[in-house]
């Protein structure tokens, strides 16, 4: 056992990864039509680890984010969050509320409202309906969006329509938005489409910082970016993991050369 | 003050109430004050009239909350509306008592000439208003949670669920059509005579009917604003925009949208009930799925999402209707299409629209100043 291990024992609230691993996704399998997306799919997240998921298109990448946040049902396989949490069982805000947040390919921030708005709707905490119809924002909460704006560098923007945001500023809101949601894992989908270099940096600055607090999970394509943040590389291909390891290690593999990086 | 808060940012919100009010109090001076003879005297007829309005638009209100702001087009809003009317006109059946043609105590008329023996079940208990007043709310309230509950979880949107409650609004028609049903079948309910032992045919009680209308259409607005200003309204304009985004960020979508559908629906039945003494009938016609393409249409060309766009709309084109109707009856259903298609293509926003674009470009500033 690692000797962070016994400061992880599991509480209310909190996923229980007394094991280390935080997600646990074995043989799953999903087909569309006849067409394998997944194909026997095994892969363990480390409680606090910073992990990069590779693979050309149609790899299955977006297929088993949708499984894990509870979009799609799979085949067979099994999906769990810590030791407790069965995944395949919880419905899409179950998933959110276990602690899973998602950011999108595309960002999708709720456009009609204000930026500070976005922040408010994506918090953490009670979200029933008679709750919500009552709801004020507390002295803790507004410290909590006030804070979030200035990490994202969006406080000028506090009162902006989010819709009238650049693409790079969306993409900043919508990590922000999974910031106020205090997951205890992120599921990072491209962050970096259509950003500048500067952004860029920034975004995996705000990312390494991240994980150790968080389990961080990134989907990317941009592969010097990739290079800059991630320790553990996962290839996938065809459905399945092709190679794990360092991002040399995965570089020199033989097999991923052939299917992805030599193209 | 609560209502100065819930209309702080809704300057349509806060010129219709100030209007509603000053005719709240104007036409009751003009129809009872002012004698008869005067020209300024405003006739009893009119005043039903414009209680009529005033119900439909409550009905528009409610359709303009949850397809303006929660996106989910009702094309079945009219059944609501409906139901509360008859849940009121079965009330108002009872206390006709033995006053009928057939003068039975205990059973209406058309329940005698159909040979029935006693009272159905489902008409007990609507001797007593307060009852009706409660089925007048859950009776609509009750199918919009069911009816909401089993379409929300499968996640039936866009024009599926808009078809699936037109059939809803039709199957009603239908079963209302048939006097098995034990609902007055095509003729409906009628002949009423008075409420709360006041007469339906005076000019006070008539009074008191469109006051009340006008009293619910200013509850219902700032009912309505109250819930759009709210985090759960914010959170209802989310489900709109982004629906999944929004699972995602771990609220239980189809909760909000029944909530929101059953709060519409029970808004519905309240504008039917003030309809019904003022009309003197219902029957299976407001039913007709005709009827819940109006209420739509009466919101698109008032302004979708701004809910005093509804009560416009409802107000210009029921009063575009009735003079019309009465000038050329045949043409008016073609108006109408045409008004629907040249809003939906020039005025997407609708009136409500085109005044917040005046405004936005300053011209009634600079008309003012000039």
């Amino acid at each position: 056992m690692s000797e962070g291990a016994h400061l992880r024992q599991p509480e209310a609230g909190q996923p229980d990864a007394s094991h280390k691993a935080i997600l646990y996704l074995e043989g799953l399998n999903v087909s569309f039509d006849g067409f394998k997306a997944i194909n026997d799919l095994t892969l363990y997240i480390d409680s606090g680890e910073l992990r990069c998921i590779i693979g050309p298109n149609g790899a299955g990448k977006t297929t088993m984010m949708d499984i894990i946040t509870g979009k799609t049902r799979p085949n067979s396989g099994q999906a769990w969050f810590g030791q407790t949490v069965d995944l395949l069982k919880l419905s899409e805000p179950e998933i959110a509320n276990a602690g899973i947040g998602r950011k999108f390919q595309k960002p999708t921030v709720f456009e009609s409202h204000s930026v500070a708005e976005n922040l408010e709707l994506a918090m953490h905490g009670n979200k029933s309906v008679w709750y919500s119809l009552r709801a004020r924002l507390s002295g803790e909460q507004q410290a909590l969006i006030d804070a979030t704006l200035h990490t994202i560098g969006l406080t000028d923007h506090y009162h902006q329509q989010a819709g009238a945001l650049s693409h790079g500023q969306k993409q900043w809101l919508e990590i922000g938005m999974l910031l106020v949601q205090k997951p205890h894992l992120l599921l990072v989908d491209e962050p970096v489409a259509g950003m500048t270099h500067q952004e860029m940096e920034r975004t995996a600055e705000l990312l390494t910082s991240l994980a150790g607090k968080h389990s961080v999970v990134v989907v990317e394509h941009d592969m010097d970016f990739v290079r800059s943040i991630a320790n553990k590389v996962t290839v996938l291909h065809q459905g399945s993991v092709l190679a794990e390891g360092t991002m040399d290690d995965v570089q020199n593999d033989q097999r991923v050369i052939e299917v992805y990086l030599g193209e | 003050m609560f209502i100065t808060r819930i209309l702080q940012n809704d300057r349509g919100g806060q010129i219709m109430l100030a209007v509603l009010a000053l005719v709240l109090v104007l036409v009751p001076v003009l129809n009872l004050l002012v004698p008869e003879g005067n020209f300024l005297h405003m006739p009893t007829y009119l005043v039903t009239l414009l209680g009529k309005y005033l119900t439909y638009a409550l009905l528009a209100v409610a359709v303009d909350l949850v397809w303006g702001y929660l996106g989910i087009l009702s094309l079945g809003h009219g059944a609501f509306f409906a139901l509360g009317g008859y849940a009121m006109g079965m009330y108002l059946m009872r206390q006709i008592g033995d006053r009928g043609v057939y003068g039975n105590a205990n059973l209406p008329d058309f329940m005698v000439f159909l040979n029935w023996k006693e009272l159905p079940w489902f008409w007990q208990g609507f001797d007593m208003f307060w009852f009706a007043m409660l089925m007048v709310l859950l009776v609509p309230g009750l199918l919009a949670f069911v009816f909401g509950w089993l379409a929300f979880r499968s996640r039936v949107t866009g024009v599926y669920l808009s078809i699936i409650t037109q059939a809803l609004t039709y199957a009603l028609l239908l079963a209302f059509f048939r006097n098995e049903m034990g609902f007055g079948g095509n003729n409906g309910l009628t002949d009423f005579k008075d409420i709360l032992g006041f007469s339906l045919q005076s000019d006070n009680t008539r009074m008191t009917l469109f006051v009340l209308s006008g009293l619910a259409l200013a509850g219902g607005y700032l009912l309505c604003r109250y819930i759009i200003n709210s985090k759960l309204g914010r959170i209802v304009v989310a489900i709109r925009d982004a629906e999944s985004r929004t699972r995602f960020v771990g609220y239980r979508v189809e909760h909000y949208k029944v909530w929101v559908f059953t709060v519409s629906a029970m808004l519905a039945g309240v504008a039917g009930a003030l309809y019904v003494p003022q009309v003197g009938i219902i029957n299976p016609g407001e039913f007709s799925p005709l009827n819940s393409i109006e209420i739509v249409i009466w919101v698109a060309i008032g302004g979708r999402a701004t809910l005093y766009g509804a009560v416009l709309g409802a107000i210009l084109v029921n009063y575009a209707k009735t003079v019309f109707t009465g000038l050329m009856p045949e043409s008016w259903i073609f108006m109408l299409g045409a008004l629907f298609v040249l809003v939906t293509l020039y005025l997407p926003q609708g009136l409500a629209g085109l005044v917040q674009q005046f405004q936005a470009k300053g011209w009634l500033q600079r008309r003012a100043a000039a």
